[in-house]
């Protein structure tokens, strides 16, 4: 599926369920149209996630994530042997064979039957695909150089086998909470977008969106609040799935508008550091609920 | 209607006064923006906005600077181009590691034995100078001195695993003796943890009364970060926080702390340690910087703002770090006791309280950066 321009790419997301604003929706485009890495960063819970699974949805293929973490390496990541299998097919040839064969066999040990594809490899493989790599931050910086050949090659290399490229580049879509700067060897061929929080009306949108059958006045005043607790430098300002949770709580419990017991009572579905509670229910609460029409 | 060239051109003057006002747009990336716009409708200006963007920006920090120079290059008057950067070769000056007194130069036939005894003793009293009180001369030297300290931080165990070390069996290197030896199990191969060293934050006062040590102590940045490119980071502490290991990593000293002087708003100014501090776990010791690592602040503790915000900050960076070290000038001075608003306020989140007055005291702070 092809996107004539920005426009038509933000309104096939708003009809996956995403609703970007237009800086998402021109990278999103352009990401598709260069065969560009997109590299997206944000407070956390702003929807850099959502928008690669919206991504995929949009170009009708399947999603494949590889979550990073301390210590990733290339055999979970990108490819392993298969050793147990290598060493039964050695078992099987026996012992007694001739040179030639001898050669033979020791050539076909690495052959890609005995390859175990891990998430990137697999995605390669596969096109078209959306590759995540989430949370690249949380890798060591080492791993970072597993991903260069990938993102400007669109290949990996197996010293043992060769290089295996994709057919078609797959969009590729990194994520950072900037926890350490990723080097900038990785930056500098991904388009960088920063995903800010929604406005105050698209957030609404966003929370009916994915409770359907919420009151209006009720989206309405916890994304206010939110607004207002964001503005008011707490240790971890609520993203937007923590508006979302805090809505859909809210919901379950039969509200159509936000009153002050519930909201203390829910309170930890958007608020979780225990400072920040207590703040928010002392100071900041009443006269963000006085504020509401 | 706008031809390529005047495009490209446009373009490239553009990605020139970003790189003036420090946005790393590269030739790469400028590449990249000339074959985004190709996508687009140039005539949208929204569009051409978000598409040099997100191929011209790659970090928060240089999205403001984006749009001021978008509106005035694009939407506005177009300010003249920056000149070319060329890098003058810097003025390469032999000196004698030693050569405190120009008077010994004289004496050049006498015994050299006599010459380099002398010298030595002089580098020896500088030690323990107060970094304040230093002359022209000796100042110098002393930063050469800085400059030679080069901070080791102690090791953590990570998750990364390496041949040596013998906690777990390497299935990997087993396997592939094994079908090496056409199948005969031969010896197992281990793996062990691999270690690393701790990350290094350096958060440095450059308020006023700060200012006789400030020098010295950006130097000592500039040193920790050519040791440790990857695990250090460098930020500066006034009425507000500015991230300086970028220009720390400038090879040249002098060009770096020049560097990093353009990049401090704040220098010489007043002191509010707290909400700095404040901005420094909000924007990244929380998200990870802080986290697991060896945490060096200096500052003499004036703190203007609100003492009891500083104590709160102190007790989110004690609880974030591995240790917390308080680097200020005047411990070393005679009758000195931690009796600034800031620094009562901090004192019970700290791990050590050293002093960083003179190269001495500097390397004592090299030794607990170590031991972490």
């Amino acid at each position: 599926m092809t996107f004539p321009d920005p426009d038509s790419v933000g309104r096939a997301l708003d009809n996956a369920g995403y609703l970007p604003d237009e800086g998402v929706a021109t990278a999103a485009y352009l990401a598709m149209r260069l065969a560009r890495p997109l590299f997206l960063e944000g407070d956390p819970g702003v929807g850099k996630t959502a928008l690669a699974q919206a991504l995929a949805t949009i170009t009708e293929a399947p999603l494949v994530r590889l979550q990073c973490y301390e210590g990733i390496d290339a055999s979970q990541a990108l490819y392993d042997w298969d050793f147990p299998r290598q060493v039964l097919h050695l078992r099987a040839a026996g012992d007694n064979l001739a040179s030639d064969d001898r050669a033979q066999l020791e050539a076909s040990l690495y052959d890609r039957r005995f390859l175990v594809a891990r998430p990137i490899l697999h995605a390669l493989e596969n096109t078209p695909c959306v590759l995540l790599v989430d949370e690249i931050d949380r890798a060591d910086d080492e791993f970072e150089a597993f991903l260069l050949e990938v993102l400007s090659e669109n290949a990996v290399t197996i010293p043992e086998l060769g290089t295996l490229r994709a057919s078609e580049p797959p969009l590729v879509v990194l994520t950072s909470n900037r926890t350490r700067e990723v080097h900038d060897a990785l930056k500098r061929r991904c388009l960088y977008h920063w995903v800010a929080h929604p406005t105050f009306e698209r957030e609404v949108e966003i929370v009916v969106r994915h409770i359907p059958d919420v009151s209006q006045q009720l989206a309405r005043d916890v994304a206010a609040v939110v607004g207002g607790l964001r503005a008011a430098d707490l240790l971890k300002p609520p993203g937007v799935a923590e508006t979302i949770d805090w809505t859909q709580a809210l919901h379950v419990l039969g509200s159509d508008r936000l009153d002050g017991t519930r909201a203390i009572a829910t309170m930890g579905a958007a608020v979780k550091y225990h400072e920040d509670q207590v703040r928010v229910e002392r100071d900041l609460l009443p006269s963000l609920m006085a504020n509401l029409a | 209607m706008t031809t390529r060239e005047e495009v490209v051109g446009s373009l490239t003057g553009f990605a020139r006064a970003l790189r003036a006002a420090g946005v790393n747009a590269d030739r790469f990336r400028l590449t990249t923006a000339i074959t985004a716009l190709a996508q687009i409708d140039p005539g949208r200006a929204d569009d051409v906005y978000w598409a040099t963007r997100v191929a011209l920006c790659s970090e928060p920090d240089d999205l403001p600077r984006f749009d001021a120079l978008f509106d005035m290059w694009f939407r506005g008057t177009r300010p003249t181009l920056p000149a070319p950067v060329r890098n003058a070769a810097p003025k390469q000056e032999l000196t004698p590691v030693a050569r405190l007194d120009r008077s010994e130069q004289g004496r050049q036939n006498e015994d050299d034995d006599e010459v380099l005894r002398t010298a030595a003793s002089d580098t020896e009293i500088l030690r323990h100078r107060d970094l304040a009180e230093l002359s022209g001369e000796q100042r110098d030297e002393v930063h050469r001195l800085i400059a030679l300290l080069a901070p080791r931080v102690g090791k953590r165990r990570t998750l990364r695993r390496s041949p040596r070390g013998t906690d777990r069996i390497d299935v990997r290197r087993t396997v592939r003796q094994l079908l090496k030896d056409g199948g005969e199990p031969g010896a197992l191969r281990y793996t062990g943890r691999r270690e690393k060293p701790r990350r290094l934050v350096l958060l440095l006062d450059v308020s006023g009364s700060m200012a006789p040590y400030a020098d010295a102590l950006l130097r000592f940045g500039h040193a920790a970060v050519r040791a440790n490119p990857a695990t250090t980071e460098v930020f500066t502490l006034g009425t507000r926080l500015t991230r300086v290991t970028r220009q720390l990593r400038l090879r040249d000293p002098d060009l770096a702390l020049t560097a990093a002087g353009n990049a401090i708003p704040d220098w010489s100014g007043g002191t509010r340690l707290g909400e700095a501090l404040q901005a420094f776990l909000d924007l990244w010791g929380q998200r990870g910087t802080a986290r697991g690592a060896v945490v060096v602040i200096a500052s003499d503790g004036w703190e203007r703002g609100d003492a009891a915000l500083l104590g709160d900050q102190m007790q989110r960076l004690a609880r974030l770090a591995h240790l917390v070290v308080w680097v200020n000038p005047h411990r070393g001075k005679r009758g000195f006791a931690p009796i600034t608003g800031g620094m009562v306020a901090a004192l019970p989140h700290l791990d050590e309280l050293i002093a960083g007055h003179s190269l001495e005291s500097l390397r004592q702070l090299v030794e607990v950066i170590a031991r972490a």
